[in-house]
């Protein structure tokens, strides 16, 4: 059977000027499940995210998804394959309405107008957007942006998601409205690739796990497994602490 | 209870409303009638829809797409030439002469945009390579002898000749200008339902996020630019037919770019009718300095400055910018 | 012959290169700075000149001590345009910033033509006639004087940054403006200090030039693409690159001059700048600083 897997990166590594950001990472993400992505800061997450979605090109190793090579494909083909991401430091479009946010995704699928408009409206009520559908971008609250920037990625009917870092500068009511929104679109068969600093969200959300420091994979599995792994607990808390915890 | 309705019956692009589109109507009707109310006039307005035509080919590129071009004179002046030594040397008619000026500003446009946008250069870069290539076709357009150097092409009128675009009266290009002028703003109507329109502003508006939502923005860049240039240069040909005099000073210098460029800016970027607003306000303006200081037409372009200078500090979003933001304040307050 | 017309062209090249190295030098300073790419900088090129000019026709001063006029003079003006005109805009988009600065520069430039009509003046001094001879090669020392001052300036503009408090200040909030507010820096201060130190570059540039260059309003758009490309040549914010850069320019254009007529000599500058712009829009020497 050939190989059918969803996303698969194969001993991906990418340096800046010597600097390694990300070395011989692999991984594989099948559909419909939610991976987690964690690791300390500057640990290369979003470079990852950045070489999977097609916005850095890897020096070596591969990203296949839905059995093809990605290798040398733009960002914008990427997406048209049914891979969406959204981004750290959202990126709305400021001097667009909510709702015209919205279409450009919808519009990735669509070309009909009016079949985008109901699209459109579709997913702002789906997000809880759909009050604030014709303010412009820039009006909106941190939450509301948050919505937004997955809203849009949604638009494109992703087969995966990358979501980096949604939760940040959101309060816990706020990421709880969040983590549901997340749970919502797992549901409708989404596969999502989510990226997160909060330790509590990740474990709550993730099927599995993969974890990141220095640009190196040093665990991957189960988030029970993964939380009690000496390696994992190293790189967060300090060389000695998991002696220190035992 | 939600304050909008649920159903889809708001369109993307709201567009003109109802007695907007009575009012332009209107006006359309009163403008045909002005060269028989006020004929003295006609001048100016030939140099107010000229302009308007140009500044929204810059629009297209500047105020829908983001990239700001210091150099858009490159098109206007090559316009002008190509069609102006087909006429002059094939005798061919400028009719068919403003279809290759188009062609070759497309072209032109399609080279630089491809060099630009493939390496993605963008804000300053973009808008001081434009510059360059504006320079060097000026420099090639005084040395080289074949295409008149220094003194440039003098167009010889042969009387009243439509086939060749000729004209003793100025009523014929005054009605060809409104009409050219109509057609672009109906353009950039029509461009703003769809979804490359769309697709303009979200491009102007964040690259990288455009392209994770599967915008190619090169080929955006290369559609914007193709439209930009094209129309630029068609203005190109009738400002040589009409004042049937050009030189590599009046089409290819920066003070070209600076007045092409000016229009929508000032009368509001990203919208259709700011190149029009613009030059309403400039047009007449540049008219009236130049026949006040004799001497030196450059007062106006001081003035240009000044207004420039203000406008970014108070007004970014132009005129209709100001408009815009006097409507929407009055409709919040009325809730 | 040839070998020696060779020799005075790039000789040429290099006096005229050092001037440009130091009008360049001004400009990346204001970018790597403040990030603004100031397109009114020929417009104090231009009025460097007109201050030399009129200092030396109405005050009588030696056309080599009007350049100490014409520094606090420059600098006054820049740090003026900087905290009215540039500081209230300096969070626009960057188009914005552009497009003032060019409405900045229409403004003066036919501001001095109205003042001062569209004539070319020249200013009347014997340091123009007095030349050296090597050779077959002919020194003028008004270039060469032109040159020594800027090289001057350009040194001390160098140990400035390198040596002093306030050049580490002012790389830090070129740098790193965030950090540097946290240290206690000036930053409003520092963007102030740096366009006046900026626009007083491009002034003595000009003012230096002076006594062999006619002065008219339009002069300053002769150099200040000439600066651009210098500044994209030796990497935007890069004081280094501008200085080495202005010297490739000086003597790319007169080894243009050599080889084309009349003013298609630009053609040369204009073709590297496109061709810098494309394939290393991050100059020769990359954006940072030395």
């Amino acid at each position: 059977m050939k190989n059918n897997s969803f996303l698969t990166v194969r001993n991906v590594s990418k340096s800046f000027r010597g600097l390694d950001a990300i070395t011989n990472v692999s991984l594989k993400l099948n559909p419909g499940e939610i991976l987690g992505l964690i690791g300390p800061n500057g640990a290369g997450k979003t470079t990852l995210f950045n070489l999977i979605t097609g916005f850095l090109r890897p020096n070596s190793g591969s990203v296949l998804f839905l059995g093809q090579n990605l290798m040398g494909m733009k960002p914008h083909e990427i997406c048209k394959m049914g891979m969406a991401r959204t981004f750290q430091i959202v990126k709305p479009f400021s001097q667009l309405s909510t709702l015209e946010n919205v279409a450009v995704g919808s519009y990735n699928r669509m070309s009909n107008v009016k079949d985008v408009e109901e699209k459109t409206w579709e997913i702002l009520k789906f997000v809880g957007l759909d009050k604030r559908a014709l303010d412009p971008a820039s009006n909106l609250t941190t939450p509301d942006r948050k919505r937004l920037e997955l809203a849009r990625a949604l638009g494109t009917l992703p087969k995966l998601l990358l979501l980096d870092e949604v939760m940040a500068g959101l309060n816990p009511t706020e990421q709880e409205e969040i983590i549901d929104l997340v749970r919502k679109v797992r549901e409708t068969g989404t596969a999502i690739f989510i990226i997160e600093h909060h330790m509590r969200v990740i474990m709550g959300l993730s099927d599995r796990i993969v974890v990141i420091h220095h640009g190196v994979c040093i665990a991957a599995g189960e988030p029970r497994v993964v939380c009690e792994d000496e390696k994992v607990i190293e790189a967060y808390l300090g060389k000695g602490a998991y002696l220190a915890e035992n | 209870m939600p304050s909008r309705p649920m159903q889809p019956t708001t369109h993307l692009r709201p567009g003109f409303s109802r007695k907007a589109w009575i009012s332009l109507g209107l006006v359309l009707v009163a403008l045909h009638l002005l060269p028989w109310v006020i004929p003295n006039v006609l001048h100016v307005m030939i140099m107010i829809f000229l302009y308007a035509i140009m500044g929204q080919g810059w629009n297209v590129l500047g105020g829908y797409v983001g990239q700001f071009s210091f150099g858009h004179s490159v098109f206007f002046g090559l316009g002008a030439y190509v069609s102006s030594l087909l006429f002059v040397n094939l005798g061919w008619s400028p009719w068919f002469g403003i279809l290759f000026s188009c062609a070759a500003g497309i072209v032109l446009g399609l080279f630089i945009g491809f060099l630009s946008f493939r390496y993605g250069l963008k804000g300053p870069f973009f808008a001081l390579i434009m510059l360059a290539f504006a320079e060097i076709f000026h420099i090639i357009a005084m040395e080289w002898k074949a295409v008149g150097g220094a003194l440039g092409i003098l167009i010889p009128l042969e009387g009243n000749s439509p086939a060749l675009m000729q004209f003793m009266d100025k009523e014929p290009f005054y009605f060809i200008t409104l009409w050219m002028m109509v057609g672009s703003l109906y353009l950039v109507w029509k461009m703003e339902g769809t979804r490359m329109g769309l697709y303009f502003l979200a491009t102007r508006e964040d690259h990288d996020a455009s392209e994770a939502l599967g915008v190619d923005t090169f080929k955006v860049q290369m559609v914007a630019m193709a439209i930009s240039a094209g129309m630029t240069a068609m203005g190109g040909t009738i400002y040589a037919q009409y004042l049937l005099y050009i030189d590599p000073d009046s089409t290819f210098g920066l003070a070209n770019s600076v007045e092409i460029m000016l229009r929508p800016i000032i009368g509001g970027p990203g919208t259709i009718l700011g190149p029009l607003l613009g030059s309403v306000v400039l047009t007449p303006l540049s008219e009236i300095t130049r026949l006040a200081f004799q001497s030196y037409s450059g007062v106006h372009l001081m003035i240009y400055g000044l207004i420039l200078v203000v406008v970014i500090m108070f007004l970014p979003n132009g005129i209709i910018g100001l408009v815009r933001n006097v409507f929407y304040k009055m409709r919040k307050r009325a809730g | 012959m040839i070998i020696s017309f060779i020799f005075q062209s790039l000789l040429n090249g290099i006096l005229v290169g050092g001037v440009y190295s130091l009008m360049a030098m001004g400009l990346t300073l204001i970018f790597g700075v403040m990030k603004v790419v100031n397109f009114a900088h020929g417009s104090l090129i231009m009025l460097g000149m007109y201050v030399a000019y009129w200092s030396v026709a109405l005050l009588h001063v030696d056309p080599y001590v009007s350049i100490l006029i014409v520094f606090p003079v420059l600098f006054i003006i820049g740090a003026s345009f900087q905290k009215f005109l540039i500081n209230p805009i300096i969070n626009a988009p960057e188009h914005n910033q552009l497009l003032l600065t060019l409405g900045v520069s229409l403004f003066m430039e036919n501001l001095a033509v109205f003042l001062w009509s569209p004539d070319y003046r020249v200013m009347k001094t014997s340091y123009a006639e007095i030349n050296f001879y090597i050779g077959d090669i002919t020194i003028s020392l008004a270039r060469l004087l032109a040159f020594c001052f800027a090289m001057l300036l350009a040194a001390i503009l160098y140990v400035v940054l390198t040596r002093t408090d306030l050049g580490k200040a002012i790389r830090a909030a070129s740098e790193e403006p965030r950090g540097a507010l946290l240290m206690g820096i000036n930053i409003k201060r520092i963007y102030l200090i740096s366009f006046g130190i900026g626009a007083a570059c491009a002034g003595v540039g000009g003012a230096a030039i002076t006594p062999f260059f006619p002065v008219y309003p339009y002069v300053g758009w002769l150099f200040v693409i000439t600066c651009f490309v210098v500044v994209v040549l030796g990497g935007m914010g890069n004081i280094l690159g501008a200085f080495v850069g202005g010297l490739i320019i000086g003597l790319a254009d007169s080894v243009g001059a050599m080889l084309l007529p009349g003013s298609m000599k630009s053609i040369i500058s204009f073709t590297i700048f496109i061709l810098i712009l494309l394939f290393k829009p991050t100059g020769l020497f990359g954006r940072e600083h030395a």
